[in-house]
């Protein structure tokens, strides 16, 4: 199981956290992965400054991030985990 | 600017500001005995008859201020010392007696207890006058009038009575926590227990890494720091050490959501936010206990939430309401809020780290649709009950009683007792107004309810489910 966690803190909320969510449940439902991938919030992650939503993959944090990249961050991220 | 309504509020918040700096630096138990010298210096009394009285009284603020005493399972108390045993008592002919002929107000007196002296005015017996108040209502001058202590004017489940000696004291059984009595007190002699030290407990605890702590305010949060801005605020509570600040509002967006169902199914329903409110159910109507909401209030709700994502989180309530710090001790409440404190309290908190708020840059808070935010006035928690309805498509319709204050809720729930109530949902709010009313409320002013609608209005989120949205999609897909 691969966890990751989606900030939902006020910043990142503001930054388009919901989006960010509905396009890893995308992934996740595209890639047939439900049960592997574990989608949970987080509040705040320390990353306000950056412009995008803050996600964390099991121990890494990774800042800035928008709808459009989940696709490309899935790849490179959670594919080598699972 | 003022940061308090009254010189009492202030002085509870200096006592309380001084035993959060000892807490800070370590040293309370050594400066305890000092504390009361450096809120009252002298020489000369600035309160009471001799500085020694206030000290005496200053030295019971500081028990409270660190947990109040144990063995009352009461969250407030009443500081003997300070109370002035207020002499006002019961029915009082005023100067508007005009020596009538008619005396309706002797006739109307069961009990004989009205004589008229050689100036013809009415007197009362104070021996065995019972305030029934008949004479009051009799006399067409109304030159008769009850004049009560403020605490009793206040408490509307009629928890207090007067001891022997004139002290005041609390009915434990009937009192709700709502704080109406000590906001009233003008000599501040009621007072609640404070749970700062626990706070900065967590505080400690998260700066070593041992926990994360995070803050949960109270939406009526919007009305009270006039002088700073909410952005100010939440920068200042992060620099107290708390992670992060989340808004009970977003709680109140997934009551609303649940509630409406709840009240869907069941026809009818009161609402279980204000937990003073819920206290008075249970105690002066228990029989209709089955109709209180089974929902979780939006602080124990929002809570849980962050429990979940975080299971090293340790959760601060921050609000303008007493009756939460008994919340916090309810089963339902205690595996999800580690500690409740007021608006009050935190400013003593904020004040003790010498944090200018003024100065600050600002951060966001923003998890809450509109209708989340506007639970913190009168009115709020039943349009977002209507809200949730519509946006869930329901046909039910909602005939709510909007009760503000315990005397309305009162009048609703002996309706609901009745039967046939013309309603079928009971907003219930234990203080005038809503929690904008609140006893720790740094201000209560009218335009507390408009600052409350335009904090609602910034939010990103326009709707119940666009603010619950991100949490329910993945609580789906968890089960």
């Amino acid at each position: 199981m691969v966890n990751v966690s989606i900030c939902v803190g006020s910043s990142c909320h503001l930054k388009g956290s919901y989006e960010v969510i509905e396009a890893f449940r995308n992934e996740v439902k595209k890639r047939g992965l439900e049960g592997k991938v574990e989608l949970k919030a987080a509040f705040c992650l320390g990353q306000c400054g950056h412009d995008g939503v803050a996600v964390k993959i099991e121990d890494e944090i990774i800042p800035g991030l928008r709808a459009e990249n989940v696709a490309t961050l899935f790849d490179e991220k959670v594919m080598p985990l699972l | 600017m003022n940061k308090f309504d009254t010189q009492v509020q202030e002085l509870k918040y200096r006592v309380l500001k001084e035993v959060a700096i000892s807490y800070m630096k370590g040293t309370l138990q050594e400066d305890i005995p000092d504390i009361p010298k450096k809120i009252v210096p002298g020489p000369k009394p600035t309160m009471r008859c001799c500085i020694y009285k206030e000290r005496a009284i200053a030295s019971e603020r500081v028990k409270l201020a660190i947990g109040g005493h144990e063995d009352n399972p009461n969250i407030l108390e009443v500081i003997e010392a300070a109370c002035d045993q207020c002499p006002i008592g019961g029915m009082t002919v005023t100067d508007a007696c005009r020596g009538c002929l008619a005396h309706r107000c002797a006739s109307a007196c069961r009990l004989n207890c009205i004589s008229f002296g050689p100036d013809l005015r009415a007197r009362i017996d104070k021996t065995r006058c019972v305030n029934c108040g008949l004479c009051m209502k009799a006399c067409p001058f109304g030159a008769i009038l009850n004049h009560k202590r403020p605490c009793e004017a206040a408490c509307k489940c009629n928890a207090i009575k007067m001891r022997e000696d004139g002290i005041t004291s609390i009915i434990e059984e009937k009192c709700t926590r709502c704080g109406a009595c000590s906001y009233m007190c003008p000599f501040g002699a009621i007072m609640d227990k404070s749970y700062i030290l626990k706070c900065i407990d967590i505080l400690k605890e998260a700066e070593k890494g041992e926990s994360t702590a995070y803050m949960i305010v109270a939406p009526s949060v919007s009305s009270q720091f006039h002088y700073a801005k909410l952005g100010q605020v939440i920068k200042g509570i992060e620099l107290l050490g708390f992670q992060n600040v989340i808004e009970a509002a977003l709680g109140a967006d997934m009551v609303a959501y649940e509630e409406a169902k709840e009240l869907e199914e069941k026809g009818i329903l009161t609402s279980s936010c204000c937990p003073a409110f819920v206290r008075y159910i249970k105690t002066a109507f228990p029989e209709l206990s089955d109709k209180i909401s089974h929902n979780l209030s939006p602080m124990a709700m929002i809570a849980r939430y962050v429990k979940k994502t975080d299971p090293k989180a340790k959760i601060v309530f921050c609000g303008p309401c007493i009756a939460k710090k008994m919340e916090m001790f309810d089963e339902k409440s205690r595996p999800y809020v580690d500690c409740v404190i007021t608006f009050e309290e935190l400013q003593a908190l904020i004040d003790a780290k010498d944090i200018d708020l003024k100065s600050l840059e600002e951060r966001p808070l923003d998890n809450a649709s509109f209708f989340g935010r506007i639970f913190a006035r009168s009115g709020g928690l039943t349009e977002a009950v209507k809200e949730a309805l519509t946006e869930q498509g329901s046909s039910f319709e909602a005939k709510p009683i909007i009760c503000s204050g315990l005397e309305q809720c009162k009048t609703a729930l002996m309706q609901l007792k009745r039967g046939n109530p013309s309603f079928n949902f009971i907003e219930g709010m234990a203080c005038t107004g809503g929690c904008i009313g609140g006893p720790c409320c740094l201000t209560h002013e009218v335009r507390d309810a408009a600052s409350v609608d335009k904090y609602g209005h910034e939010s990103k989120e326009k709707t119940i489910e666009g603010a619950i949205s991100a949490v329910m999609a993945m609580e789906k897909d968890a089960h």
